[in-house]
């Protein structure tokens, strides 16, 4: 744990560096580009976030145990901070460059749309009441979810299919030492999730332990 | 088959007797078809563009609240119990309860239809095949997630108020792509002409019954 730290640490302040000294500045965009870095960043985690979320909740159903239901959760409650960070950055780029805060870009609305389904799969499980059944509906639901995502997008594509205007980074033409910066960027990210998830995890497991010295003792 | 049926035939009678459900979702449709005159005061040539999302909307709502009770019924006489003690395979009380869904669906979809062309005074006959069509994929699509999410949600704390929180979001491509075919097959053209919306909206259907069906016998065991 103290290694993942350090290196989560050194990461972090390396992806800093690249992306505020290292990273040549934008022609076109400037300054406000480099926000592209963390954006990345934090879909990139968002994304691993959510497939956690559906693995888990297969394995779940499968196998009933604990372990899976924990990594389900903490992994989605990740995913929605992640994905709430991704539009707050996405934002904060897109006003200076598109002029506007928000469009209905086929990504946007079904990034939009992702985070509201995660959010509803966090009303659920503090709507279902007792443990089991917690871990079963939320595993149902983030099942469905996930294979929804696919058609959303699809669905997304066609109703702003007139438009031919490709927003967002063209892939293709990116300096080498823009994507270097990305990838360091993309690696400080995925050590950062995993602390956070192994937290998150722990904290479940004390919880745990707390109410079964609680049944023990009676209180 | 015959066990899907026995189901099916359960439900029709017990609503038979009371004739509550289809009274509710059919009054239901009624006014939201009341309340879209008013918010629109419409004119004939803002119908055109109106008339697919008056549609859908009414169904889906009124639809959602049929849903809402068709597990609450089972729930409130503990019949879930009876239903979960015969010796039939799980997936097959899933497609008993979604066909018996799908047939109250379609009924008040058929009466609102009816009145909608009263009503508005707007033509549909001329489409009037593809457009069942297009109901029935699309009624399929939101009908088979809805019979799922319908047994989740009974059994939480905030019943059938948790329902359409957590079945809109899921159902957007289906009423996005029932959207856009109504209004392609109201202008006279064909289901393949408005698109990918057509396959968007068998696709969801196949993957989701599929799904529903696989994962439902999870959902009966906490209830």
């Amino acid at each position: 744990m103290r290694i993942l730290l350090g290196l989560t640490f050194f990461s972090m302040i390396a992806s800093i560096y690249s992306v505020f000294i290292y990273a040549p500045t934008e022609q076109i965009m400037g300054h406000v580009q480099r926000i592209f870095y963390f954006h990345m960043g934090t879909v990139w985690v968002a994304t691993i976030a959510f497939i956690m979320v559906f693995i888990s909740s297969i394995q779940y159903l499968r196998k009933e145990s604990r372990r899976w239901d924990k990594l389900a959760y903490s992994s989605a409650e990740l995913g929605v901070l992640f994905i709430t960070l991704t539009i707050i950055t996405g934002s904060i780029w897109a006003k200076p460059v598109w002029g506007t805060w928000w469009t209905w870009d086929p990504q946007l609305t079904t990034t939009f749309i992702l985070w509201i389904l995660y959010i509803v799969y966090m009303i659920l499980r503090s709507a279902a009441g007792d443990d089991a059944k917690k871990a079963k509906f939320a595993a149902v639901f983030g099942i469905i979810a996930f294979l929804d995502l696919p058609l959303v997008y699809i669905s997304a594509r066609m109703m702003r299919g007139i438009s031919p205007v490709v927003f967002g980074p063209g892939g293709g033409g990116i300096a080498p030492e823009m994507m270097i910066a990305l990838l360091v960027t993309l690696l400080a990210f995925t050590l950062l999730f995993i602390v956070l998830l192994k937290q998150r995890i722990d904290i479940e497991d004390l919880k745990d332990r707390i109410s079964s010295i609680r049944l023990e003792e009676g209180i | 088959m015959r066990k899907i049926f026995t189901i099916l035939w359960k439900d029709i009678v017990t609503e038979l007797r009371t004739k509550e459900l289809l009274s509710a979702m059919f009054t239901f449709s009624l006014i939201i078809l009341l309340i879209f005159n008013f918010a629109f005061s419409f004119s004939s040539e803002y119908l055109k563009f109106a008339t697919p999302a008056i549609l859908w909307v009414t169904f889906t709502f009124a639809g959602i609240l049929g849903l809402g009770r068709s597990f609450a019924i089972e729930k409130e006489g503990n019949s879930i119990l009876g239903l979960l003690l015969t010796p039939v395979d799980r997936s097959l009380l899933y497609f008993g309860k979604l066909i018996s869904n799908l047939v109250f669906v379609f009924i008040v979809e058929l009466i609102t239809l009816a009145l909608f062309v009263l009503f508005f005074n707007y033509s549909i006959f001329h489409a009037i095949l593809p457009l069942s069509f297009v109901i029935i994929l699309g009624t399929l699509g939101f009908v088979s997630v809805g019979t799922l999410f319908s047994a989740i949600a009974i059994n939480t704390k905030l019943r059938e108020v948790l329902l359409p929180i957590l079945l809109f979001p899921i159902i957007i491509p289906v009423i996005v792509s029932s959207v856009k075919l109504t209004a392609s097959v109201l202008e006279g053209n064909s289901v393949f002409s408005a698109g990918s919306a057509i396959h968007i909206l068998v696709s969801f259907d196949i993957i989701f019954i599929a799904a529903c069906a696989i994962i439902f016998e999870y959902v009966l065991e906490e209830s």
